[in-house]
């Protein structure tokens, strides 16, 4: 078992967004996270990465382990565990530096300063993102020269370059045209093999091709967990068959 | 489309036909946004025609190198641009590292906090203080008290407190506008949050943080009240080797010469204005260089 939630409640001030939500992921599957806007799908996800932290008013409760580890423990470092858990974000957040120097910089701050180490890793990154051939001739050029969708895979290869083994993907698609939508799927799938990854999706379709495992949550609450090709097909509860089929959300 | 439907367009085309008026506000509207521009531009206009008419003729090498004098047509400036020069070095070096510092703790470390709370309002009010009060206390705290005299220091120092509120705003200002997904993602990284605010947030706010102290200088280098208060004087024949020299900056040289009665100072005054207004000038051109430069390359 490599991921396990046991009973996590989120806070926001009084707000009580996370009510104990529960659920174990398998090492190297991607899990889906579904449900309607404001259901806490991005303040679940933001739990493994300990990303709440930075959020003034927010608290978690419960208990989050990641390889038998409590990342929560106060001997943690939290730098550390976020290197282990990458992220990507919804809208893409490149750094106004060159195309390299994003990549690089994962690295710089972890101390390497070796900078052949360096330039294989910001290669390897790219290739991992499936963006190196569009770029590699215009490195030094600013990241925020690329289209959105270049953008999104160079925020992915900017996390693959600290060697995580979880990611979590807060609708990584959700800003892009569907050809790079699309493009960033394949990607999710090609990842699989090496990385754990958490996905929160509106889309149906692109949770059910990639997903191994899908989530629903409602309000705050984990209404459904199962096998993605179960959870979509034969769905146990009617709030998620509601939702899959559209009629609410 | 048949009978009924049109007639209903034409009903709602009658009823939407008062929209006609804001058509007309619109314009009117232009056309004053247009005279007040205007306004502003020729004023200006006219005042640098007026000074460049009278000074433009008193301007030549040896007023610029020449030493003061009672004389008006000997009289030159040397000593007033060196001592303004000093002055705006003296400033920067002092309100500068100690603003933006202070800028980026409140913005950065110590954003919600009481205290902080209390400061921004302190210092928002601090930059409405009319400057001859910073001028005394400057002759209270540094010339008196600290027994720095009418030295370059003690006027460096009395600057430096004048342009600390808008050098902190300012830097504020800038870090607000870099986005915080900048920062999210450089967290998400593993980033501290030293190594967060040192290679993401400052490079990204750099050039709002630029213009703000160079304009802030600019603003210093036309101060006259302060420094006159603190005993800056006018009839310097030297100019400061140390920062504890005497000094006397363009302004003041300025404020006296047109103070006196007599044409030929006042075309002296006219032709000290341009110099000064120069260095203004190249100033605002180097802030507005450096935000327009940066602004290219960081964009969200
Ligand atoms: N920083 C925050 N402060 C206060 N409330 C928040 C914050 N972020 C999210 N919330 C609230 O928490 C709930 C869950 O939000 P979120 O996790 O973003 O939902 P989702 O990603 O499923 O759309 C929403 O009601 C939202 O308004
Ligand atoms: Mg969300």
């Amino acid at each position: 078992m490599k991921i396990e939630a046991k009973n996590v409640h989120v806070y926001y001030g009084s707000d009580h967004v996370l009510k104990g939500v529960t659920l174990s992921i398998k090492k190297n599957t991607v899990t889906a996270l579904i449900g309607p806007s404001g259901c806490g799908k991005s303040t679940f996800l933001r739990c493994f990465n300990r990303m709440n932290d930075l959020i003034e008013n927010a608290r978690v409760e419960g208990e989050i382990q990641i390889e038998g580890v409590d990342i929560y423990h106060p001997k943690i470092n939290v730098n550390e565990l976020r290197k282990t858990v990458g992220m990507v974000f919804q809208k893409p957040n490149p750094f106004p530096k060159s195309i390299f120097e994003n990549v690089a910089y994962g690295l710089r701050v972890n101390g390497v300063k070796d900078n052949a180490l360096i330039e294989e890793k910001v290669e390897s990154s790219l290739r991992g993102a499936a963006l190196w051939d569009e770029v590699k001739d215009k490195l030094k050029k600013s990241a925020l020269a690329l289209s959105g969708g270049q953008q999104q895979r160079l925020c992915i290869a900017r996390a693959l370059a600290v060697e995580p083994s979880v990611l979590l993907m807060d609708e990584p698609a959700s800003a892009l045209d569907p050809i790079s939508s699309t493009k960033i799927e394949e990607l999710i799938y090609s990842l699989k093999a090496n990385y754990t990854i958490l996905i929160v999706t509106h889309n149906m379709q692109q949770a059910s091709r990639t997903s191994d495992k899908t989530a629903f949550f409602y309000m705050g609450d984990l209404v459904e967990y199962d096998d993605t090709r179960t959870l979509f097909t034969n769905p146990k509860k009617e709030r998620t068959q509601n939702y899959i089929t559209g009629r609410f959300g | 489309m048949g009978k009924k439907g049109k007639s209903k367009i034409k009903k709602r085309l009658k009823y939407f036909s008062n929209t006609r008026v804001y058509e007309y506000q619109d314009q009117a509207f232009k056309y004053f946004g247009l005279f007040c521009t205007l306004i502003g531009v020729v004023v200006l206009m006219l005042l640098l025609g007026d000074v460049l008419y009278r000074g433009l003729s008193r301007l030549d090498w040896d007023f610029i190198m020449g030493l003061p004098s009672r004389r008006a047509a000997r009289a030159g400036i040397f000593t007033a641009w060196v001592g303004t020069l000093w002055i705006m070095v003296l400033t920067a070096v002092i309100a500068f590292p100690i603003g933006i510092s202070a800028g980026l703790y409140l913005e950065e470390y110590n954003k919600r906090s009481r205290l902080s709370n209390i400061i921004e309002i302190n210092i928002a009010n601090l930059a409405g203080v009319p400057s001859i009060i910073y001028g005394l206390l400057g002759l209270e705290l540094f010339a008196r008290a600290l027994r720095l005299g009418e030295s370059v220091l003690t006027g460096a120092l009395t600057l430096s407190l004048l342009i600390l509120p808008i050098i902190i705003v300012s830097t504020r200002e800038a870090l607000k506008a870099v986005p915080y997904s900048i920062r999210e993602g450089s967290y998400a990284l593993g980033a501290s949050k030293w190594q967060t605010i040192w290679f993401q947030v400052l490079p990204a706010g750099v050039s709002g943080i630029f213009t703000g102290v160079i304009l802030s200088l600019s603003r210093a280098i036309g101060e006259t009240a302060p420094l006159i208060v603190i005993g800056a004087l006018t009839f310097v024949p030297f100019v400061p080797e140390g920062v504890l020299d005497s000094f006397t900056v363009l302004p003041i040289q300025i404020f006296n010469w047109v103070s006196r009665p007599q044409k030929e100072f006042s075309e002296n005054a006219a032709a000290a204005i341009i110099i000064l207004l120069s260095i203004t000038f190249i100033m605002n051109g180097i802030a507005v260089y450096i935000r327009h430069k940066w602004q290219k390359k960081v964009k969200w």
